[in-house]
């Protein structure tokens, strides 16, 4: 039996009714989402994981958006998956830039833990009574989050007399091929 | 007397944590008292580097994550550029992707058999399996003209049409494939040795299994009945024939007899769908008639003007998706292997995200060994089967 993802929105509408669900539009958006306001997460996770109609008991995934220019910058989506009754279920949270902090659903999906490390790995945003919020895949002396927009590929400068203290030009007729100035361009 | 933990750190050399995986382990005696897996060796960015990529340039990427099922992780990222796309593939495609995906897995579950046995001490399987694997590479040679890293699909389609002589090679594969795997099982089903190490090692009850996040043959190994072939079907899964082989205690060696049972259903598949691809012809189409998203062919850029063009504009910027997001899971050898795309309507993804089994698996390591002995942390890190190509991305 499948479960549609409007009747979900429906349980969710009448067990919450103060909050402020809102389901994403867009051309091709081709999984039903829901937009959730960051305080009501752990609760709406808990519902639809102890729910039995829904009967969420897995997440299948979570990870993090930047969309960059547009405020809040970033989103965290929740990818739910109910092998019950055969149903994907993706919810979002937008975050802001200032403060990029989302409660973890670690408690909810115990799952959670490396999924949400992998976004504060990648992204920064913090998630607030994670049992140990610590880099995952880059090592733990990186400065910067990765995958930010504003985060370049990544270049190692190539070495230069001119921007290599101490390096000097074998003779000075080849020092007319040395280039004035490089700059990388953050892409 | 006093008494004390020891802390040991296994890996990231270590040769049976399958790559550059490290477990710290904190011991008490023999006994596990915990266990914390510490992962990304071998991050190499792929999703940073998929933004600035074209959907079709991350396919090779894709190859490299788990590089012993390159094909699954193509239709894996293939699939979910279509479901952005909004476009379906002829039905032959759809069937030599199956064929292809499940030999995929027939050769990526050999090597898990393989290392898996070395690692509790059984040699002999390992040249064996890999004698069959060896079979599966020569056939993505023969298709494609690459061993490990294949690269053969495309959004859309396949890269090429598949060889003369092809079908046949896989249908002699896949005959002979059965006996094989009777061989494997004669060496270890029965094998005291063998059932003493497996036999209640490492145990993962279904409850905890779902609430990791467990996938693949790991979940259905502790007996929950999930295959994403059958509940959410994609390139005509539907209409195979197959059952979904079920463990009962969610231990080591049920672990094993669900990927062995697999193995025999991927043969299975694979035959239905020789069948299928003769039918509907050894040559014909194999990719779909769209140029605004597929390549086309080399014969027809030669005389149709249109077709040059589509095809510089292919090479030059690939193709437009709709502003959209969507994202589409596939049942790959370890277990569900998803891509999520985010795009701003241009021909890069803003955002790639991979689900990728091992990396979710791989967590469930510590509710698996705590409390156990410390040799059969070898036993668990096998029978999850684990690629850190996947994990660390």
């Amino acid at each position: 039996m499948t479960l549609a993802p409007e009747r979900v929105e429906q349980r969710l509408r009448e067990q919450f009714p103060g909050v402020a669900f809102e389901r994403q539009r867009g051309e091709a958006v081709r999984d039903f989402t829901l937009f959730l306001p960051a305080d009501q997460l752990v609760g709406v996770c808990t519902f639809l994981r102890d729910d039995p109609e829904c009967g969420f008991e897995m997440l299948s995934w979570m990870g993090g958006v930047d969309l960059l220019p547009r405020v809040p910058r970033f989103e965290c989506v929740y990818s739910l998956l109910s092998v019950k009754q055969v149903t994907r279920f993706t919810l979002k949270v937008r975050v802001p830039e200032e403060q990029p902090r989302v409660p973890t659903v670690c408690g909810v999906w115990p799952t959670a833990n490396w999924h949400e490390r992998e976004t504060y790995d990648f992204y920064g945003i913090t998630f607030t009574g994670h049992p140990d919020l610590t880099r995952i895949l880059l090592p733990e002396d990186w400065v910067g989050w990765p995958l930010r927009k504003d985060s370049p590929l990544g270049y190692e400068e190539v070495a230069f007399t001119h921007n290599t203290p101490g390096r000097k030009l074998p003779s000075p007729a080849l020092k007319k091929l040395a280039p004035k100035k490089v700059r990388y361009r953050a892409q | 007397m006093r008494s004390e933990t020891m802390t040991l750190n296994m890996g990231p050399q270590h040769p049976s944590t399958h790559g550059v995986l490290r477990v710290a382990l904190e011991l008490d005696g023999e006994n596990v008292v915990a266990c914390k897996p510490i992962i990304g060796y071998l991050h190499t960015g792929m999703e940073k580097q998929a933004e600035y990529k074209t959907y079709t340039q991350s396919i090779p990427q894709t190859d490299r994550m788990d590089y012993l099922a390159p094909l699954s992780n193509n239709l894996a990222l293939c699939l979910s550029a279509e479901k952005l796309l909004d476009i379906t593939v002829p039905e032959r495609v759809q069937a030599i992707r199956v064929l292809l995906t499940e030999l995929t897995r027939i050769s990526a579950h050999c090597v898990w058999l393989g290392t898996h046995a070395i690692d509790i001490g059984a040699l002999t399987v390992f040249w064996y399996c890999f004698r069959e694997r060896e079979k599966v590479l020569s056939i993505y040679d023969m298709v494609c003209g690459a061993r490990m890293t294949a690269s053969y699909f495309r959004v859309g389609g396949l890269a090429m049409d598949i060889p003369a002589g092809f079908l046949e090679r896989c249908e002699k594969f896949v005959d002979e494939m059965p006996g094989h795997i009777d061989e494997y099982e004669s060496l270890l089903t029965k094998n005291p040795i063998w059932l003493a190490r497996t036999k209640g090692v490492a145990p993962l009850t279904a409850k905890d299994a779902l609430a990791w996040g467990v996938t693949g043959p790991s979940l259905r190994g502790s007996g929950v009945n999930w295959d994403l072939r059958k509940a959410e079907p994609y390139s005509g899964y539907e209409t195979y024939d197959f059952d979904v082989p079920l463990g009962k205690h969610g231990d080591a060696f049920d672990r094993f007899a669900v990927r062995v049972a697999e193995m025999r259903q991927a043969t299975r598949i694979a035959k239905q769908a020789i069948q299928r691809v003769r039918k509907l012809g050894e040559k014909g189409e194999y990719r779909l008639r769209d140029w605004k998203y597929v390549l086309p062919p080399k014969e027809e850029v030669k005389t149709s003007m249109e077709a040059l063009i589509h095809h510089f504009k292919i090479v030059a910027h690939g193709f437009f998706p709709p502003v959209g997001e969507a994202y589409h899971a596939v049942e790959a050898p370890k277990g569900e292997l998803g891509f999520y795309f985010v795009s701003d309507g241009s021909s890069r993804p803003w955002r790639m995200k991979v689900r990728s089994p091992s990396f979710v698996n791989l967590q469930a390591l510590p509710v698996m060994v705590e409390g156990k002995l410390v040799a059969d942390v070898i036993a668990a890190i096998g029978s999850i089967d684990i690629v850190l190509g996947e994990i660390d991305r």
